[in-house]
Parts: structure tokens; C-alpha cells; sequence
């Protein structure tokens, strides 16, 4: 469904993604692992349309996004969770989530399904809705970011460290989260420095190095392979 | 001082500085509307206060209405802003300020000059629509200057409302605080950016037209609402509405008091004052809480 093709992506003259093949299928949860600056963050961008490809093709649904501006990307099903959140600090809870819901094409009525379903899976979203983005603790705005990011109804979500800087019982949460979206048929590419959390949650695992993806393969076979988790990740 | 001022000037000059105050208030918010969502500092704010008020003289001559003379001002300042826009400051986002500063700088010497050439340069009267006066102590005080209060704050009122409530608000607010994470929400920021210039300009094209009738329309008017707008709009703290409109009055009354003890061109050296200290000791604005 999504797919990076030899993409190369360059900060001015620093050259960050060095020919990087990602593939996501359709419902399909795939892990991106890698010490810290290795690209994958820049990975996420990239696909996003806030960084543009120098080379490469980013193709969704046989559609070539490159060049796209970021709020079209977002309009073809693909929703970003970055990894330090970027809540609107001075909107309320319930107009984070509005903004994703301001789209041509959704009636009144699917608007209110798609908060009560989210105010559901995230009570705590609807106890607080009228207060200010900036108030919440850590965890309820990792929530609120994911929460924001499923009012797009988007086909896949690009997770960036929703673990980072959480307690360990938030993490548990997180957890359930991604198996939530995963029954609901939502795919999801998750950047993670949790490693044991990824290898659960994930079918797929690239593993990246200084740009470039240096391993790829289930879940299941990296979970007894703990050299190839050490000599990358050095854990 | 050794005489004591009147209350009833005091009373006088409080009603004058809220009447400025709010004229300033329309043509500062949209300027700080502006900064907030594009950190554009917008140098050619005072030349669509002054097009608008030509536009709305010329209406004006034509149809004989001054409510549609105002409209019309509204409507083609605020088409005339997003063409604007979209044509200069666009390709120039994300650049050093110092690029959309000059960019707007070299705007307003465009449009002044174009105002010289298209109206000529004697001042032009707009006829106020409404004349009755009414008796303030010592003064016949005309109606009208109320009523420009009022409406500046109807407008002002009903801009905050736009803002607050809607589809467009929301998109504005979000795009003000974080530009690339509202366009991964699928927020068309480029659109919105052109869409708040569009709003900005309107604004002055009001203000233009509503001062019309107390200090005349000339091609060099568009300067001194500039530098006011800007004084407020950091005395209040840039991109913020509420401090804009708080510091609008706070500087206006400031004048107002001022030029009770000395001469009102000397007065506007007391909105420097409040600038310089402003800048001194609270650069967030004054009416913020100190950001922690």
C-alpha cells in the first residue's frame, strides 16, 4: 500500500537517507528500529511531504507522492504522530481533535461518530475536552496526538516514539492502542527505541543504520536473534 | 503644573482616546493576525488602511452611500490583500524576515505612489453618514465618533467570533501555532495564510473608511497607521489579539492624556515611551503573562 522506493533525502547539504526501500501493506503494523539520528525520523518527513526526496518515489496506492504538499498527503488516508507530539498547546482537546475533522465531504453526524468513538477508546480525552492542549500530562497528549491522528480516518499512521518519556503502565496503554487501530484495519509504521515493544506489535522490522536500512525481517525471527538486535541497537 | 486639569477634559480627552483606540484596534489586529500566522511584519498594513478609504471616497462620490461605500472598500481591500499575498509574500515564506520586510516596505512605496497618481494629491473628504451631536460638558460631541467606536468593536467582536467558533477559526488558531503540524492534519495552510491576509486587509479598508470622516483621505495617510498599529501591536505582544486591542486603547488614552499637558504632536512621544519600556523591560508585550 505504501511504499519508499530508493529514496534519498538531503538536510541542505547533509545527506540523510541513503537509498531507503520501505514497504507497508495494507493493515499491516511494521516496525522501523535504529539507535538514535539514523533517519528515521527523516523516514516519516519524508513520506509526509515536510521533506522532500532528492531522489526516489514515495507511491501510495500506486500514487506517486513526491512533491506533494503535506496537507494533500494527509487528505490521501496517511495521518502523522510525531515524536514530540505537537499538540496545539493553546486549543482546546476538543479542537485538536476538530482539526482533523474540518474536511470537505464529512456530514455532522460522522463527525460526532468518529469523537465518540475516539472519546471511547480515550475516556480521559472526554473528561478534559474543554481544557487548553498544553495542560495535559505526557501520556494524555500522546493520546491526544493519536486520538487527533484517527480523526482523519486515515488508512495508515506514521507513529514516531509514542513510548518516549512515558511511564512504563502509559507504555502498556500505548500498546493496546496499536492493537486497537490494528483490528480496525489501520496500518501503522512505528519508530520505536522500544525494542521488545515493536518486535510484539510488529509482523515486519527494518532495522536502520546512518541512513540506510540494514535489515529487514519478521517480527517472529528477530525475537530469538538477539545478535543481530545487539550488533545494531546495542541492547 | 500648577493648574489643576478639569475633570470634565479629562472626562473629554477619555472619550477621544477610546474612539482612537478602537479605530487603531482594527487596523492593529489585523496586523497582528498577520505576524502570528506567517511572521510577516507586515509594512504595508497603513497603505491598505489609506487604499480602502480612497476606494470608499471614490464609492462614495459615485453612489452617494456611505455604508456602501464601506463595504465595497471591505470587499476589494480584502480581494486586492489576497492577491497580494498570494503573489509577493508566498513565494518569499520561511525566508529571513529581513526578505518579507523589505518585500512590504517596497509595497507601500508602491501603493502610495500609485494612490498619488490614481487620486492626486489633495486630501479627499469622506461625509460622515451620521451628523447629530450631543452635549458632552463643554462640547457639542458629534454622534458619529461614538458610533465608529462601537462599530470597531462590532467588527472586532465579530472577528473574535470567527476565530473561536467554525471551521476557519479553527484552521487560522492551529495554523498560528504550529504551521507544519496543522498541514499534517490536512489543514491547507497556504490557502489559510492568503485567507488571513484577505481578512487583515479588510479590517483596514474598514478602519480607513470609518477614520475618513474625522481626519480626511490623503496618499501619505497610510504611514502614521502603520507605525501606530506597530507601537500597539508590540506594546501588546506580537500575534496577540487580545493584548493588540488592550494596548490600542492603553496608547490612545496615553495620547489623549498626554496632550491635555502638552501640544499632541508632542503627545505621540508618550506612545514612544511606552514602546521603548515596553521593549526595555516586558519585549513579550504588557498585556501577556510572562511565558514561563
Amino acid at each position: 500500500m505504501l511504499a519508499l522506493e530508493n529514496v534519498h533525502t538531503y538536510y541542505g547539504k547533509s545527506h540523510i537517507l541513503h537509498d531507503v526501500s520501505i514497504e507497508v501493506g495494507r493493515g499491516e503494523v511494521v516496525g522501523l528500529l535504529g539507535r538514535n539520528g539514523v533517519g528515521k525520523s527523516t523516514t516519516l518527513k519524508t513520506i509526509m511531504g515536510l521533506v522532500r526526496p532528492a531522489e526516489g518515489r514515495v507511491v501510495f496506492e500506486g500514487k506517486d507522492l513526491a512533491g506533494l504538499a503535506p496537507h494533500k498527503v494527509a487528505h490521501v488516508g496517511i495521518a502523522y504522530v510525531p515524536e514530540d507530539r505537537r499538540i496545539f498547546r493553546l486549543l482546546s482537546v476538543l479542537d485538536n481533535l476538530r482539526t482533523g475533522l474540518e474536511r470537505p465531504g464529512l456530514s455532522a453526524e460522522r463527525r460526532q461518530a468518529l469523537l465518540e468513538k475516539v472519546y471511547t477508546s480515550f475516556p480521559v480525552l472526554r473528561e478534559r475536552r474543554n481544557q487548553a492542549g498544553g495542560t495535559l500530562s505526557g501520556g494524555e497528549q500522546q493520546m491526544l496526538a493519536i486520538a487527533r491522528a484517527m480523526m482523519l480516518e486515515p488508512k495508515i499512521i506514521l507513529l514516531d516514539e509514542p513510548t518516549e518519556g512515558l511511564m512504563p503502565r502509559m507504555v502498556g496503554q500505548i500498546r493496546e492502542i496499536i492493537a486497537i487501530l490494528h483490528r480496525e484495519g489501520v496500518a501503522i509504521l512505528l519508530v520505536e527505541q522500544n525494542v521488545r515493544l515493536t518486535l510484539e506489535v510488529s509482523s515486519r522490522v527494518y532495522i536502520m543504520e546512518k541512513g540506510q536500512v540494514r535489515h529487514h525481517a519478521p517480527a517472529a525471527a528477530l525475537r530469538g536473534n538477539r545478535a543481530v538486535i545487539h550488533q545494531y541497537l546495542g541492547v | 503644573m500648577t493648574v489643576p486639569i478639569p475633570i470634565e477634559q479629562i472626562l473629554v480627552q477619555t472619550v477621544n482616546g477610546i474612539v482612537s483606540g478602537m479605530i487603531l484596534a482594527l487596523v492593529a489586529s489585523g496586523l497582528t493576525l498577520i505576524f502570528g500566522i506567517m511572521d510577516v511584519v507586515n509594512f504595508a498594513h497603513g497603505e491598505l488602511v489609506m487604499l480602502g478609504a480612497f476606494v470608499g471616497a471614490t464609492t462614495l462620490a459615485s453612489t452617494g452611500s456611505f455604508w456602501l461605500a464601506f463595504v465595497t472598500a471591505v470587499l476589494v481591500l480584502a480581494v486586492f490583500g489576497a492577491a497580494l499575498q498570494a503573489s509577493t509574500l508566498r513565494p518569499l515564506l520561511g525566508r529571513d524576515p529581513l526578505t518579507t520586510i523589505l518585500a512590504t516596505f517596497g509595497i507601500s512605496l508602491v501603493l502610495q505612489k500609485y494612490a498619488l497618481w490614481q487620486w492626486g494629491p489633495s486630501a479627499r473628504k469622506i461625509q460622515e453618514p451620521i451628523t447629530g451631536q450631543f452635549h458632552l460638558f463643554y462640547l457639542e460631541y458629534p454622534w458619529y465618533r461614538v458610533a465608529t467606536a462601537i462599530f470597531a468593536a462590532a467588527i472586532i467582536g465579530a472577528l473574535w467570533l470567527f476565530l473561536r467558533r467554525g471551521k476557519y477559526g479553527i484552521w487560522i488558531r492551529a495554523a498560528t501555532q504550529d504551521r507544519i503540524m496543522a498541514s499534517a492534519m490536512g489543514i491547507p495552510v497556504p490557502l489559510v495564510h492568503t485567507m488571513v491576509f484577505a481578512i487583515g486587509s479588510g479590517m483596514a479598508a474598514a478602519s480607513g473608511v470609518l477614520f475618513g470622516p474625522l481626519g480626511g483621505v490623503t496618499q501619505t495617510m497610510g504611514f502614521d497607521f502603520t507605525l501606530r498599529a506597530f507601537i500597539v501591536v508590540v506594546v501588546g505582544g506580537m500575534g496577540n489579539l487580545g493584548g493588540s486591542i488592550l494596548a490600542s486603547i492603553f496608547v490612545s488614552l496615553l495620547e489623549a492624556y498626554a496632550s491635555l499637558v502638552v501640544s499632541p504632536a508632542q503627545a505621540v512621544i508618550a506612545s514612544f515611551v511606552a514602546l521603548i519600556l515596553t521593549l526595555l523591560f516586558r519585549p513579550t508585550g504588557l498585556f501577556v503573562p510572562t511565558p514561563k
